[in-house]
């Protein structure tokens, strides 16, 4: 009885031995080596593998900065500039800032201004809902409604404003990652200078359409008459195909634009309210969209960042 | 025993009310609205400018491409702009607006009522005039005909099936023209025979169409009897069953043989044609007529006036739709095309095209889609879908976005006939999430594909 528990036990650790030799041979012989900067790297990156810098997560960045010899391709838009700074104080490189970018929803098509045209009853997806049809209003360029960019944003940033119907991007949380600009199947979601004190002006509006049935379908749509072309100062407005777009690394926003366009189209945010004039029944709706009630916030907002 | 295909199909109820209504040509309105898409493949170039002045049956358009047609003017009178206008989903597209004067057709098209039955001996003449007179497929997909009657050297039919099925309820054209003109349309699958040099040509109806099954097989016996030209043409009564007029479905019901996933029916050595499509062949090429109008119908239980109208293409449907008496009350929904597959028109001002068959009205109790609930893995969809694919488990991949099992799971097959979503009990919008995951599988497979060639 006892010979054959001590012939087992002996058995077994003879057995475990070899095993173990065997292994570390092995192991030894397919060892991958890893560039061990490529955790210290990844320690440092925010850990949201949402695929915002164009890799398939943290680590594969990560890796990719510790191979390539400068860092002027990469960017982690969650992190900014910050991490980019650790990043290269991990591996000893140098690092240009980059002006922090936040999603901007690009259409004016709120319920009241873009009436709804026809019944929309199957799934609710934009990206279903633009392969069938030009959606539920007359106006074919702009938003639907459904909420994928809402969908598409890890960080809760956006969110349907019920009232409108148009997405709304909490500057705060928005991360400029990019995932909302992919998912928007009518493209009208554009990563753009955040601006600083957060202030920035943009036509909110994408409608390719001649002036007249761009107005048709949407009261406060960009006609592409030009008149802000030719107020612009700085030559940072370009109208192509109908629609005005402001260049956000000429603009100086000045906003002389904003009192210019007749429809209402371009909007500036986060700008204290102008002295009193007659063009502020035209600018009130605009100021209106970037966040319901976002008015008396605009002040304190850019006072935080200065801290 | 009748014949059919042998996977998965519904028996939705045909409601073939407008069946009676002989054709009646609409009169031609006073502006049309040409589009320049309306085939498949690259859109036509528009060859005329504001101003011209244009005769009912003169190229406005012309091919970009392989795949790609001419497009006719359907009237006479000037041009007075080429630019974009939305088409019935709203979508913008270049059209060529013409303001109707009189009705002079080009020289060289016979517009009598006679009957040729002579077969031009040479297949490259039919080809041709096939091509020059814009004929596309009028069974849904709008597939330039010339193309389709040219295979690859290397691929040869043995069979041309034409498809008479009709399987979407309420529509009627095709059986109208198959009551009214079965002779015109034997005469062309005999020069569609002629090209491809098959010796057996199928007429397949369903059999809720006694009518036709007997006007087409006195029609083709007829025509047997006088030249050789017209032997081996033979009708094949089909049971009821949707989605029968499916090219793929159609082979199987008739010869029993089954196309590959991503296959053409030309690998199993057949060419099926619509029967629409065999008509305007005769049209184009025994008269020179191109392909410029088309039976619509319009039909609808809500609808009071049903008909089967002749209509130039470019009309506006709102022309069409005033000249019976307007949009019902009732209708909550116009679609174009069948109940099954049809798309829902958005943009009533919009203009038919080739492919047009007909503008359906449906009322909110037919068309309101019910709040989708759970799965219950009941497998009526799997058993429904007549290209053998899984519904309920493409749903569940394409939500998620995982494509590499969608490709597996032969996403790109999908027929979108819709028979998934007509027979689930959880309402769940299966063809919806299918459709866009099928759109997007086989952008990869082409892009996976291209830089071999």
């Amino acid at each position: 009885m006892t010979t054959t528990i001590i012939w087992t036990i002996v058995a077994i650790t003879v057995l475990g031995v070899l095993l173990a030799v065997v292994l570390y041979l092995v192991a030894n012989k397919f060892k991958v080596e890893e560039d061990p900067r490529i955790d210290e790297v990844e320690k440092v990156m925010p850990g949201a593998n949402c695929g915002g810098c164009g890799f398939a997560g943290c680590r594969a960045f990560a890796q990719s900065c510790v191979e390539s010899a400068s860092l002027d391709n990469n960017f982690c838009p969650v992190g900014g500039n910050e991490v980019m700074k650790k990043v290269a104080a991990v591996l000893g490189l140098e690092v240009h800032e980059k002006a922090p970018m936040v999603a901007v929803v690009r259409c004016n098509g709120t319920c009241a201004n873009r009436p709804v045209v026809n019944g929309y009853d199957g799934l609710k997806s934009c990206k279903v809902k633009a392969a069938l049809y030009s959606g539920d209003t007359g106006c074919f360029y702009g938003c639907l409604g459904c909420g994928d960019c809402v969908a598409a944003c890890q960080f809760g940033a956006i969110s349907m404003d019920p009232q409108t119907g148009l997405p709304v991007v909490d500057e705060e949380k928005c991360t400029a990652c990019g995932a909302c600009v992919k998912a928007c199947p009518k493209k009208i979601i554009e990563l753009r200078n955040k601006g600083p004190k957060n202030r920035r002006v943009f036509v909110s509006c994408v409608n390719m359409e001649k002036g007249a049935t761009a107005r048709k379908a949407c009261s406060a749509a960009c006609i592409g008459c030009g008149k802000c072309a030719k107020a612009c100062p700085f030559g940072a407005i370009t109208v192509e195909h109908n629609v005005a777009y402001i260049d956000f690394n000429k603009c100086k926003l000045c906003r002389k634009c904003v009192a210019e366009c007749p429809t209402g189209a371009i909007h500036a945010v986060n700008f204290p309210a102008l002295p009193p004039k007659t063009e502020q029944p035209a600018v009130k709706p605009v100021v209106a969209q970037s966040a319901a009630g976002a008015k008396p916030e605009v002040k304190p907002e850019p006072q935080k960042k200065e801290e | 025993m009748k014949k059919t295909f042998s996977i998965g199909g519904v028996h939705p109820d045909d409601k073939k009310i407008s069946a009676g209504c002989r054709i009646e040509t609409l009169p031609v309105p006073k502006t049309v609205y040409i589009s320049m898409a309306q085939h498949l493949g690259g859109p036509a170039k528009a060859v005329v400018a504001a101003g011209d002045k244009v005769k009912t049956g003169q190229v406005i358009g012309e091919p970009t491409g392989f795949i790609s047609a001419y497009v006719h003017s359907s009237v006479s009178g000037t041009v007075k702009s080429v630019g974009l206008r939305k088409d019935i989903v709203g979508i913008p597209v270049v059209h060529v607006e013409i303001e109707v004067e009189g009705d002079e057709w080009m020289e060289g098209i016979d517009t009598s009522d006679t009957l040729v039955t002579d077969i031009p001996q040479d297949p490259k003449f039919i080809v041709d005039r096939i091509k020059s007179n814009g004929v596309v497929g009028l069974g849904g997909a709008t597939f330039p005909t010339n193309v389709k009657l040219c295979p690859p050297p290397d691929k040869k039919a043995d069979i041309l099936i034409l498809n008479g099925a009709e399987c979407e309820p309420y529509l009627t054209s095709d059986y109208r023209i198959m009551i009214e003109k079965p002779r015109q349309i034997v005469v062309g699958a005999a020069l569609m025979k002629r090209v491809l040099g098959v010796g057996r040509v199928v007429i397949g109806i369903e059999e809720n169409k006694p009518e036709a099954i007997a006007s087409m097989g006195e029609a083709a016996k007829a025509l047997a009897a006088v030249s050789p030209d017209y032997s081996g043409i033979e009708v094949m009564t089909l049971k009821k069953k949707y989605p029968q007029g499916g090219e793929k479905q159609l082979i199987d019901a008739v010869v029993h043989r089954q196309v590959k996933s991503m296959g053409l029916p030309i690998d199993v050595g057949a060419v099926v044609q619509n029967v629409a499509t065999s008509l305007a062949v005769y049209d184009a090429v025994q008269k020179n007529r191109p392909l410029i109008d088309n039976t619509v119908t319009v039909t609808g239980e809500c609808f009071p006036k049903q008909s089967n109208l002749l209509v130039r293409v470019g009309t506006p449907i709102s022309y069409i739709i005033d000249y019976l008496g307007g949009v019902p009350e009732t209708a909550a929904k116009v679609v174009s095309g069948g109940p099954m597959m049809g798309k829902a028109i958005s943009n009533l001002d919009a203009a038919t095209l080739k492919g047009t068959s007909s503008v359906l009205f449906l009322t909110e109790a037919q068309t309101k889609r019910q709040p989708e609930t759970n799965c219950i893995r009941c497998g009526k969809c799997a058993e429904a879908c007549p290209m053998g694919l899984e519904p309920f488990l493409l749903n569940k991949l394409a939500r998620n976005g995982m494509m590499d099992e969608l490709e597996q799971n032969a996403v790109q097959d999908c027929i979108e006939c819709g028979c998934c979503l007509y027979s689930c009990p959880a309402y769940i919008p299966l063809l919806d999430t299918i459709r866009m995951a099928k759109g997007e599988v086989i952008k990869i497979i082409r892009s996976r594909t291209a830089p071999k060639k």
